[in-house]
């Protein structure tokens, strides 16, 4: 019952939000045709710009499981994590969310390649990406556009809320599609 | 991020060499960056009507409104900063840009407030109890579509890419609880250091 209730909300989320953001707009005489092009043309720079970060992180993940490195260390670890229900491949997503956006892209793309779509690890990677910030890209711009030089205990926070993420990322993904 | 990629690529290619399958690693190079243009293709087509859409919620007030309703939250969250303090309204606007998945509206606005922080800043070099929690809040990527996710997945042939919505929601919602928490604990343990006083002789 709640699972399907949650599935009503996930499912009607996406036209909801389109529905109110266009309608909201016309009422209120903004021009949204030019508008969407306006944006829709930042999207498209936005897309050129991250190829190289993509090509640079997913070419070296390729490398590093076509080395069998990822089946190793699941041998090593795979008793483990298989008991908190986290799979081997989703080791490297749970790395590197913290470092780069466009990495953690190419990781998860990578994931769903080579896992049937609609599988738990699919999912779960899905989940985990959905639901990450880059912790050190926000410290560096926000703390670089002002010049502070001391952190404190801002990298720690942030990542411990990201550590706090992935646990739970877990929970729900097992709960909803294990 | 310099480090990572050179571990992954040396320990590919000799871990690949150990194992016998050098091959593989060298022909993972060129499927990789194939994967990395389909990858793109997928995303080009999402991230324009996306962008799209958003471009029209931010020129329809949509941001400035959700900032309203959340306006007395964030006096709450930051109870260091003046009551009627314009940065308020910053990081309020800050927040529902990010929740919206504006990230390119979010950052300069967040920014500035923290230009607005860094003006009631004692010690100009470290950071303040305030700006630590804007910054949790940013890293938790709280967000309500995660637009780009569900696009891959739809893309890949997912039967409901949709469905991740709550789910993700759930998750995000507990970090970004979690890391304003955090922010409050910490923010006892590691007090800021008193500037040191610089000798007249010194």
């Amino acid at each position: 019952m709640v699972k399907e209730i949650i599935n009503l909300i996930s499912l009607w989320a996406l036209p909801a939000i389109i529905l109110i953001i266009l309608t909201v707009a016309l009422l209120r005489k903004v021009p949204i045709y030019e508008a969407f092009i306006e944006g829709a043309k930042d999207g498209v720079k936005v897309s050129f710009n991250i190829i190289p970060y993509l090509v640079a992180i997913v070419v070296a993940i390729s490398m590093l499981r076509a080395s069998g490195m990822v089946e190793a260390l699941a041998g090593y670890f795979g008793g483990f994590l298989s008991k908190v229900h986290i799979p081997a491949d989703i080791l490297p997503l749970a790395i590197v969310r913290s470092l780069s956006g466009s990495a953690a892209l190419g990781v998860f793309s990578d994931i769903i390649s080579n896992n049937d779509i609609n599988s738990y690890t699919s999912k779960l990677a899905a989940i985990m990406l959905g639901s990450s910030e880059t912790t050190f890209y926000v410290l560096t711009v926000y703390f670089g556009a002002v010049g502070i030089k001391k952190y404190r205990f801002a990298l720690l926070t942030g990542l411990s809320a990201d550590l706090i993420g992935i646990i739970m990322a877990v929970i729900v993904a097992h709960f909803f599609f294990a | 991020m310099n480090y990572i990629w050179y571990f992954l690529i040396v320990v590919s290619i000799i871990f690949g060499a150990l194992n016998g399958r050098l091959p593989n690693v060298t022909g993972a190079i060129f499927s990789g960056t194939e994967l990395a243009v389909k990858i793109i293709l997928t995303l080009l087509g999402i991230m324009t009507f996306w962008l799209g859409i958003m471009k029209i919620a931010e020129k329809s007030g949509i941001v400035e409104f959700l900032s309203k309703l959340l306006k007395p939250i964030a006096k709450v969250i930051f109870p260091e900063l003046p009551k009627d303090s314009p940065v308020i309204g910053d990081i309020a606007m800050n927040f529902s840009a990010n929740a919206l998945g504006l990230a390119n509206a979010a950052t300069p606005i967040g920014i500035k407030a923290m230009e607005g922080m860094q003006e009631l800043n004692k010690d100009k070099e470290s950071a303040t109890n305030s700006m630590c929690t804007l910054l949790a809040m940013n890293t938790a990527g709280f967000q309500l579509i995660p637009a780009t996710v569900i696009a891959i997945l739809a893309a890949a042939g997912c039967k409901n890419p949709t469905e991740i919505i709550v789910p993700t929601l759930l998750v995000t919602s507990t970090a970004f609880v979690c890391a304003i928490l955090f922010a409050r604990i910490f923010q006892k343990i590691f007090p800021p250091q008193k500037i040191k006083e610089v000798s007249s002789d010194g």
